[in-house]
């Protein structure tokens, strides 16, 4: 029999929960709701928009009643639970209805506080909080004159906006002299202020509220001082309260909200609460993105899928109110240690503030350019190390990213603009799925229009147009679940695989409470690579969960042949090697031979059942291997240094062999490319590649972390080195730590971005032990990596059902 | 309505594996999954016509290795959000041996798997 949920509280945060558990879990429950609300479930923060008449009720709702009909979800709209038994697991309504439940999901929300002034309970006095609310608005904007809203927040302000559009006066009062204190800084909020003011609100600061005035229906409000404005309608938005009585009636231990832990269980653990009546590690929340967060956690423990764990959030908002770009997120106003960045463009009305600990962003705010909010928010969250791009970090991602579009901001692009250059997908497509198919994350715009959903380039513009679209900032958890297989990030599943000694798939799989029996495509081959890389004479390389070209050794093209490059060392070859390629080619009458980037030769148009055949020949004039295909080792470029060159001070075209012979067939997080050249002038380009060596008069300069692909980086310097020696053993360190700690997927540019370059440095160049130890690590798992697998293959004895047909048939 | 071919044993493909039978009308990829279930699709995308035989098997599902599309195994669908559909075939594991069922009706008329 399936066990009984019953959810208190039809709102975004309960709901969001239960349609999460429906995806991992259909079946494991009957679910019953209970809303005081007689409407489906709707996106409450859509509201401001609906009173400004920007959008319609039914744009913002989210599941109609026929969405819960279709699910079998029992919904009680319109009834309030007034009790609970938890000794006899009831919940009964006010109209007498009881619900039995094995599970209990509490989310009440919470209500605006109301001021404990005289009249506060005067007809057209209201809060700020659900569609009657603002029906009331709407319906008084058609009678009254003057609004008064009380609270210069966030929400007082849209409310105050809303009202305005709809042709009331509105004085907003607020009791403060800054607005909006808890997101802005007195500059931002003074800035916002004068352009509110400009569109025709009034503002009273610094005034307190004495009563409101009035025989039935409320006509005026009195201050302190005993000056009196008139009004016809009041909204009260000074803030709100978790609304705890109904847990509080049960027993159920409450501080200013309901007590939960990392897993949202309240202290009876039979019973749940998500949302804004939540009180974890003494933060309640009023923002949107910690609920979503709260609810994947919470649907996941109720579906018993391991235990992923809500460990808090830093929040970001932005201000709903259109032609005023306003953005903030964590601490805005600094503290010891605490340094600012600040950008301030009266003309242009832009004001933009970083507070900065130790080169990480701690919090932001930004007046009239808010596009690279979700950046600022991402480096803050995922505390990058700002230090290599801090003088520019103002001018904004895209000034980074090219700085031939500096001016640049995705709102301002044409619906037929292309963002996603990989998929062809245009802003239109874009922002018109996000809309009519209700999308809130990046991975549902990616499912739902493939936009940054292959090389990911673009994936910052996706999230602003979605930050644009849906109204707020589409957030991504700080620890990314690696996939949805797990909750688990790249980090945390690394971690367990050395602490807990795990050697096998099926070991993780179990150990870390895998949601599916085996994996998907995207989490196999990433958990095949940190299990041969951390444990390398133990770990089996599992064939079945290696992408295909790591699997046939070779590259699989459009039309399904292969492409084969064999190892030529330094990018060295001579007329037997080439002899051998010219015979393979016309032998196999392979369509297409070119020039790769890394100076060798690419074999294109190789029919899958051809290739052990053609490696056996390329084996046979002493080819291996070339690697093309893989996360692993590519190529070594090289010039041809004091061998020929007049200019050149080394032997760039010795080393760049060397290096090669050392690192071959060791596999890496990403593709990991090398380089050295023999003289400043870099002809082979050293300082775009992951490793790139530069010789000099007095020795060689290592650079680091370049890339001259999706995105363009230059290296970092890492340190200047006198002896070949040296240069191999810092090599050997470099890629040894990038394959411990990098991401799987993840280039070293990203990666060195993500831990900064004196981490690096701090690990290899400063620290001669540790850098010795990676060394050996490197080399013992070279003991089990150089193998050629074309000689392996070729030889019939390794994988031969990959080149085989099973069967021929009729 | 169907033509049976025994096409070898459950363990000539690897466990979350597969291989290709050729046939008169192209081929087709037959998948073994982790419970040893065995499924035919043909073997081509319905996206892009990427070779699904070389994918990655996980669950009940293949994964084209050309875009990542996902397939279903039992029925040949995209999963959702992504439309289209493989053509599929009975597959019968009798005595250790494999028997593939491709529909002789269906490869007398223009709708052969090749052709369509």
């Amino acid at each position: 029999m399936k066990e009984k949920l019953v959810l208190v509280g039809n709102g975004m945060a309960g709901m969001r929960t239960v349609e999460e558990l429906l995806t991992i879990a259909p079946d494991k429950f009957d679910i019953t709701v209970f809303g005081a609300e007689p409407h489906g479930n709707y996106n409450r923060i859509m509201l401001s928009p609906v009173l400004a008449g920007e959008k319609t009720i039914d744009q913002i709702m989210i599941n109609d009643l026929d969405w819960y009909a279709e699910r079998g979800v029992t919904l009680h709209a319109g009834q309030e639970a007034v009790e609970i038994h938890r000794a006899r697991r009831e919940v009964h309504t006010a109209g007498g209805t009881v619900a039995l439940y094995d599970r209990l999901l509490l989310a009440t929300g919470s209500s605006p506080f109301i001021l404990p002034i005289p009249g506060n309970n005067l007809l057209g006095v209201i809060g700020f909080r659900d569609i009657k609310d603002v029906e009331t608005m709407l319906a008084a904007a058609q009678t009254g004159k003057h609004a008064v809203v009380i609270g210069g927040g966030l929400l007082g302000l849209e409310a105050a906006n809303g009202l305005m559009k709809q042709g009331m006066q509105v004085t907003v009062i607020h009791v403060l002299d800054t607005l909006m204190e808890r997101q802005l800084d007195p500059v931002a909020a003074d800035m916002l202020r004068a352009s509110l003011e400009e569109r025709g609100l009034r503002f009273l600061m610094g005034a307190q509220t004495a009563a409101l005035l009035g025989e039935e229906r409320v006509r005026a409000v009195r201050f302190k001082d005993g000056l009196e404005i008139p009004a016809d309608l009041v909204v009260m938005a000074v803030g709100i309260r978790p609304n705890i009585e109904l847990a509080k009636k049960a027993g159920i231990y409450c501080e200013r909200g309901i007590v939960v832990n990392d897993t949202m269980q309240s202290y009876d653990p039979r019973v749940y609460a998500v949302g804004e009546c939540v009180q974890h590690r003494g933060q309640c929340y009023g923002l949107v993105a910690p609920l979503w967060e709260q609810a994947k956690v919470c649907a996941n423990h109720l579906a018993r899928y391991g235990i992923g764990r809500y460990q808090g959030s830093v929040t970001s908002t932005k201000l709903k109110v259109t032609g005023i770009d306003l953005f903030s997120a964590g601490s805005f106003n600094g503290g010891p240690g605490c340094e600012e960045i600040v950008l301030r463009d009266p003309a242009r009305g832009v004001y933009k503030k970083l507070v900065v600990k130790e080169n990480r962003v701690q919090g932001a705010v930004l007046y009239g350019d808010t596009i690279d909010g979700s950046w600022y928010f991402q480096l803050l969250r995922e505390g990058t190390d700002i230090g290599a791009f801090r003088e520019t970090v103002l001018f904004g991602h895209a000034h980074m990213a090219d700085s031939g579009r500096d001016d640049f901001s995705v709102m301002t692009m044409a619906d037929d603009a292309e963002i996603c250059g990989c998929n062809g997908v245009c802003k239109g497509a874009i922002t018109k799925a996000i809309a009519e198919k209700k999308l809130f994350t990046l991975d549902e715009v990616r499912a739902h229009t493939k936009a940054s959903a292959s090389c990911g380039s673009c994936t910052g513009l996706v999230e602003q147009l979605l930050a644009a679209t849906v109204g707020t900032i589409g957030k991504t958890p700080a620890e990314k679940p690696m996939c949805k297989c797990t909750e688990n990030s790249h980090d945390r599943v690394r971690a367990a695989i050395r602490e807990q000694h795990l050697t096998s798939l099926a070991r993780i799989f179990e150990a870390l409470n895998w949601k599916n029996p085996d994996g998907c495509h995207s989490c196999r081959p990433a958990l095949n690579y940190y299990l041969i890389s951390t444990w390398p004479s133990e770990a089996k390389d599992d064939q079945q969960s290696r992408f295909i070209n790591e699997r046939v050794h070779a590259n699989i093209q459009k039309d399904g042949t292969y492409s084969v490059v064999p190892r030529m060392w330094g990018g060295l070859t001579n007329p037997k090697e080439l002899r051998a390629i010219a015979d393979v080619a016309d032998k196999f009458q392979i369509p297409t031979v070119k020039v790769t980037g890394g100076q060798r030769i690419d074999l294109l148009g190789v029919k899958k059942e051809d290739l052990p055949k053609v490696w056996a020949d390329l084996n046979a004039a002493g080819m291996v291997s070339g690697h093309a295909y893989g996360k692993s080792l590519r190529t070594v470029k090289t010039c041809v240094g004091t061998d020929w060159c007049r200019f050149g001070t080394q032997d760039s075209t010795g080393l760049g062999v060397k290096l090669e012979k050392m690192t071959w067939g060791s596999w890496t997080p990403h593709k990991f490319k090398m380089a050295v050249s023999g003289c400043p002038r870099n002809c082979a380009e050293a300082t775009i590649k992951d490793f790139g060596v530069v010789c000099v008069d007095s020795g060689y300069e290592i650079h680091v972390g370049g890339n001259g692909g999706i995105k363009i980086r230059g290296t970092d310097l890492l340190c200047k080195l006198a002896t070949e020696a040296e240069v191999k053993e810092y090599c050997c360190a470099f890629m040894q730590l990038y394959r411990e700690e990098g991401r799987y997927l993840e280039r070293t540019a990203p990666w060195i971005e993500r831990v900064g370059l004196g981490y690096i440095k701090s690990r290899i160049v400063e620290d001669e032990e540790n850098r010795q130890a990676l060394c050996a690590r490197f080399l013992e798992s070279q003991q089990y990596a150089q193998i050629d697998p074309w000689a392996e293959r070729a030889s019939g004895r390794v994988d031969a059902h990959e080149f085989q047909p099973l069967q021929r048939v009729g | 309505m169907y033509d049976w071919h025994e096409i070898g044993a459950l363990n000539d493909i690897p466990l979350l594996g597969s291989r290709v039978v050729q046939t008169p009308h192209g081929d087709v990829a037959v998948f073994r999954t982790a419970d040893d279930r065995v499924f035919a699709l043909r073997d081509r995308c319905p996206h892009k016509g990427g070779p699904l035989s070389q994918g990655i098997v996980h669950g009940h599902r293949i994964t084209c290795p050309l875009h990542n599309w996902v397939l279903e195994l039992e029925s040949g669908q995209a999963v959702a959000p992504d439309v289209g559909c493989a053509t599929h075939y009975p597959v019968r594991l009798e005595n250790g041996r494999l028997w593939l069922g491709l529909n002789n009706v269906v490869s007398l008329s223009t709708a052969t798997p090749a052709a369509a």
